[in-house]
């Protein structure tokens, strides 16, 4: 695809939210849509505005961001330590794969009461929590993705010499490495659903605990506000993961023509 | 067909004649006595196998015979659980022995250059093997391709950046495991005749199995035939090279080796 066509289908895929907030601020005017339910587009980008003025959004998306990237790096390097481990070792696979299959079963979310006993409503309590919850996509796809490489591959490696490290890093890795993006963009979308339910029952910063605080002020734009940054977030994480995917597996057949 | 494999037909057929059996006397490998069994089930057994340093040798045999299984051993993949294997010269054993697959195994996220540098794992690296790997993807006429994916090749284009990568090393050794078999007729005796010219060039010693008996007698100096786990026939094709497919002399082994195996 040229950057023509491609820039071209992304106008495409916009035209539809542009239509759909032409109407909602048609509606809002008209008086058909309410204030105190739907606030107009007008009025959610005036509080954009006024936010940002006061650096209140900015600080608040920076605090909310930072907490997504702390938990993600933990619970994804924890998981994805364990799948290479187990998808390399069966020693390590038969000792604890039972036991964390198991435990992906429990819904993280529904730790939230346990969490917050544990560690009150401080930083530890949301870190924690996403870390859990990225931590299952990206075990599972690392290990299923080291699990489908094909052992021909790896038979071939064999043969022509290679030592184990060699192996590693240029035929199980790369292999596996399609699974793994599944995993980092499904761990992506858990980061972003955990940490919102995270701030939203407790915290007393980042974007959840804005739009709580609006709430209690019956400040419903920014309460939208805060909804429309979380999925602009949650689409640039998306769209960096795609991109990093376009980088690094041009040699998929599925990439050939992007 | 392109420019460059037509003119390697063409030179296939102007090499001149080599001596069958080549290097005067030494061996290159030799299985004594040699059997493999997986569990209480025997699949090779007694196999005495003397083969000279440059010898292009086929094996035949119905599915299941254990060819693969000898050619496994011969690569070192596995072990002989009796009897031995013996390797001639320089005592490197396995490690000039390379191995080419029926499936081309080219791994799809290396260019075509790069999966021949496979090739050269522990032997070079870096500029220097690029520029050899580049010299023999040129051997199989594959020069123009070097920097695309293998994903793009034909099964036939695949099955040669296979026999570069086994190539490059200079092995002394080439073990073949029915590498043609998945291959259209025509593209297969392209194969062959790209096999031949480079086995004359390169002078290595060369064990083909096939379940192709023409390929057999048209390619190999001497065709063993293993039937239930044993050295069935063992007979030499003393016809002058290059041979023309379908001659009277070629017909006659065949026929020989197929009363065998049916008879
Ligand atoms: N790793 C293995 N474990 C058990 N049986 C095996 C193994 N490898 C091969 N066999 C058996 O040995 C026999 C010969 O196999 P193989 O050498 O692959 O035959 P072919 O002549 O078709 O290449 C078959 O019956 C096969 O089932
Ligand atoms: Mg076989």
């Amino acid at each position: 695809m040229s950057f023509a066509t491609r820039l071209h289908s992304n106008a495409i895929g916009w035209l539809l939210p542009a239509l759909v907030i032409a109407g909602w601020e048609i509606a809002s005017r008209a008086g058909v849509m309410p204030a105190n339910v739907l606030p107009a587009p007008s009025a959610v980008a005036e509080a954009f505005w006024r936010l940002t003025l006061s650096g209140e959004l900015v600080r608040n998306i920076g605090v909310s961001t930072a907490r997504a990237l702390a938990g993600f790096a933990i619970g994804g390097s924890i998981g994805f330590a364990l799948g290479l481990a187990n998808g390399l070792s069966t020693i390590s696979r038969g000792l604890t794969d039972t036991t964390l299959q198991m435990i992906r079963n429990i819904p993280h979310l529904a730790l939230i009461p346990l969490v917050i006993l544990w560690f009150g409503i401080d930083e530890e309590a949301k870190l924690f929590l996403v870390a859990l919850g990225v931590f299952f996509p990206i075990y599972v796809n690392t290990l299923l993705g080291i699990q489908s490489v094909d052992p021909h591959l790896v038979e071939m490696g064999r043969v022509y010499g290679m030592d184990r490290r060699a192996l590693f890093f240029r035929v199980i890795l790369p292999g596996a490495l399609p699974a793994i993006f599944v995993g980092l963009r499904y761990a992506l979308g858990i980061m972003w659903l955990t940490l919102i339910v995270a701030e939203t029952i407790s915290a007393s910063s980042g974007l959840g605990y804005m739009a709580m605080q609006a709430r209690e002020f019956l400040l419903i734009d920014v309460v939208v506000l805060s909804i429309l940054i979380y999925a602009l977030l949650g689409k640039l994480a998306d769209s960096l993961a795609r991109l990093l995917e376009r980088l690094s597996l041009g040699w998929h057949p599925a990439f050939q023509n992007g | 067909m392109t420019a460059a494999s037509l003119a390697a037909a063409r030179s296939f057929v102007a090499t001149p004649v080599r001596p069958i059996g080549s290097v005067e006397g030494q061996r290159a490998f030799a299985f004594r006595q040699a059997g493999k069994r997986f569990g209480d089930k025997t699949v090779l057994d007694g196999i005495d196998l003397d083969v000279p340093a440059g010898q292009f040798l086929a094996v035949i045999g119905k599915s299941g015979c254990g060819k693969s299984t000898l050619l496994r051993l011969l690569a070192g993949l596995d072990r002989p659980t009796s009897g031995s294997l013996t390797f001639g010269v320089e005592e490197e054993g396995h490690s000039r022995t390379r191995f080419m697959f029926q499936e081309p195994r080219l791994l799809p996220w290396a260019s075509v250059v790069k999966n021949v540098e496979v090739g050269l794992t522990g032997v070079a690296s870096g500029a220097e093997a690029r520029q050899r790997a580049l010299d023999i993807l040129g051997e199989v006429g594959l020069a123009d391709r070097a920097d695309e994916w293998p994903s793009v090749l034909s099964g036939g284009q695949k099955q040669r950046v296979a026999l570069a990568r086994a190539l490059v090393g200079h092995p002394q050794i080439l073990a073949l495991d029915e590498p043609l078999g998945a291959l259209d007729a025509l593209t297969r005796i392209e194969m062959q005749q790209l096999l031949e010219r480079i086995w004359i060039a390169q002078k290595f010693t060369a064990v083909l199995v096939t379940h192709d008996v023409a390929e057999a007698v048209a390619l190999a100096d001497r065709v063993v035939v293993i039937s239930e786990g044993r050295i069935a026939l063992d007979l030499d094709v003393p016809v002058e090279r290059p041979r023309r497919r379908g001659s009277v002399e070629l017909a006659r082994l065949e026929g020989k080796i197929l009363d065998r195996l049916f008879g």
